[in-house]
């Protein structure tokens, strides 16, 4: 890598690099879906198998188990490169770190986020979602998700030094998922209540790029504070 | 003058030394205010038309409410000022300050459901204000745990600052989506608090109360201040000089 | 401005919401005297290592 290379041409490596990898560690990326999958089996075991009721809870449960499931995929996100020494390589790059922390985020919702989203109408079905849900499930979960990688990504890049990083990741990023777990499951039931659900949705827009704009800030701080570790 | 008083203020020793001086005048104001306040409110403040005695919690509920958020604004900033400046004693005053803010948020916590127990006749409601208060407290475990899983002071420091202002541009975001989530379940019609329309001789008992909780704030992050001071600096002169004096 | 209740143990019952009411301010009390006194210990602690150290550094004559 020299030092004239160009910012679009390290992020595209960057970017291509981390999708690889992605791939190839496909169980890592197959497990939040399937961690999904399960936890939505054990709802109608849990609660009650009737359509009705599981109709009812369905946009929250979808929205609160995505949500968990985004979790616990984040503890990976800078991991590798941290063990390996990457971490540091790309901190000392001459190339803003800002960028090719976005470029991170996003190949972690493109792996993980998306796949989720892209499941999450099949889930819908499971648990009785009435059929006004479904588009505006997927597309709440679409930025969602999004914002949730990028928020998520700050708790990640904060505990990576850590060993045992995982569980207090949970602890310190859930209650930031607040105010997306809101206006997410307010989309899917608006919409199922028939309600206009587009101004939810917009918020959640709203989320969404103030995350993708804000959070790499905080992304970079907390990456070189564990660097420095 | 000019920026000397800023480079003193950063050093734990001028900060010990100074504090030394302030915090009986604090303390003294504060247990006044907190006596009087409470004393006024308990006995003499009029009986609420509603809701009875069971109100004369809003004296206490209110106040611990106030000073936590405001508390986790002063950690924030703590935190800023300790990565920008590079301030240890800025950084000192931000791990001080969480504690002190996660027990006032449990007090408005607790307080908040005793009083819903006579007034709606349950412990716990999924109300704006309570939902808001209980992910603030999370938020200030969250604070505590990252700062507490590091060896490092240094990191620890760091990354407490850090979380600390995420956590603080997410507030406001936090507190208007569970407003709205509150009002979007139509819940029934129970207002904790009319603080606009309350009377005057039930409002300044509680004014002597928050006056009295801030004195008190004040104080106790001076104190704990003061204790981690004592900690981190063990190894200096002026401490050994400060402990075999005694 | 007067006192509110007829007697002492009016005061206490404050009409069946006395024990919501004190239990609140107990529960506040305690927790602010803790917050008060967790330091203290700490700084006895802290100063009773100091000392501690300087025996061993500098035993006395």
């Amino acid at each position: 890598m020299s030092n004239s290379q160009s910012l679009s041409a390290t992020l595209l490596s960057v970017f291509r690099r981390d999708l690889v990898i992605a791939f190839r560690q496909r169980s890592d990326m197959l497990n939040p879906i399937v961690f999904f999958l399960m936890v939505v089996t054990m709802m109608p075991l849990g609660i009650s198998p009737q359509a009705s009721t599981l109709a009812q809870l369905a946009p929250g449960l979808l929205w609160v188990i995505a949500l968990l499931a985004c979790l616990l995929s984040l503890d990976g996100l800078f991991r590798t490169d941290y063990d390996d020494g990457t971490l540091e390589q790309l901190i000392l790059s001459p190339q803003p770190l800002y960028f090719i922390v976005i470029i991170k985020a996003l190949v972690h919702w493109l792996t993980t986020g998306l796949p989720l989203t892209l499941v999450a109408p099949l889930l819908g079905v499971l648990l009785a979602l009435p059929s006004d849900g479904f588009i505006p499930l997927w597309l709440s979960l679409l930025l969602g998700t999004l914002t949730l990688s990028f928020v998520g990504a700050i708790g990640a890049a904060l505990t990576v030094s850590l060993r045992k990083g995982g569980l207090l990741l949970s602890l310190i990023i859930m209650p930031l998922y607040v105010p997306v777990l809101i206006f997410g499951a307010s989309t899917v039931r608006s919409a199922v209540e028939g309600i206009p659900y587009t101004g939810a949705l917009a918020v959640l827009g709203m989320f969404c790029a103030l995350a993708l704009m804000l959070a790499p800030l905080a992304i970079v701080g907390a990456l070189k504070m564990s660097v420095q570790e | 003058m000019g920026w000397q008083w800023f480079h003193q203020l950063g050093s734990p020793r001028w900060f010990y030394e100074k504090t030394s001086r302030w915090m009986p005048w604090i303390g003294a104001i504060a247990l006044i205010l907190l006596v009087v306040g409470a004393v006024w409110g308990l006995a003499y403040a009029p009986v609420d038309a509603k809701q009875g005695n069971s109100y004369r919690i809003i004296y206490i509920h209110v106040p611990a409410a106030f000073l936590a958020l405001a508390g986790y604004y002063i950690m924030a900033i703590a935190g800023a000022v300790g990565i920008i400046w590079q301030m240890k004693l800025s950084y000192t005053v931000m791990r001080s300050a969480a504690p002190i803010g996660a027990t006032l948020t449990f007090i408005a916590l607790v307080t908040g459901a005793v009083w819903g127990k006579p007034t709606w006749g349950t412990w716990w409601v999924w109300d704006a204000r309570i939902t808001s208060m209980l992910i603030l407290f999370f938020l200030y475990l969250g604070v505590m745990a990252l700062q507490g899983a590091y060896q490092n002071q240094n990191t620890a420091n760091k990354a407490g600052a850090i979380l600390a202002l995420v956590g603080t541009i997410n507030i406001p975001i936090i507190y208007k989506s569970v407003d709205w989530w509150f009002t979007l379940h139509q819940p029934a019609t129970l207002k904790l608090t009319g603080e606009s329309s309350i009377d005057p001789s039930m409002a300044y008992p509680l004014l002597i109360m928050i006056a009295g909780f801030y004195g008190l704030y004040a104080w106790l992050l001076m104190h704990w201040t003061r204790m981690d001071i004592l900690h981190s600096e063990q190894k200096t002169a002026w401490v050994k000089a400060l402990v075999s004096s005694k | 401005m007067t006192f509110q209740f007829n007697s002492l143990i009016d005061f206490l019952n404050m009409a069946g919401h006395g024990p919501y009411v004190w239990a609140s301010y107990a529960i506040t009390t305690i927790a602010l005297v803790t917050l008060v006194v967790y330091p203290l210990m700490q700084k006895k602690q802290i100063i009773a290592q100091i000392r501690r150290q300087q025996r061993i550094s500098n035993p006395p004559e």
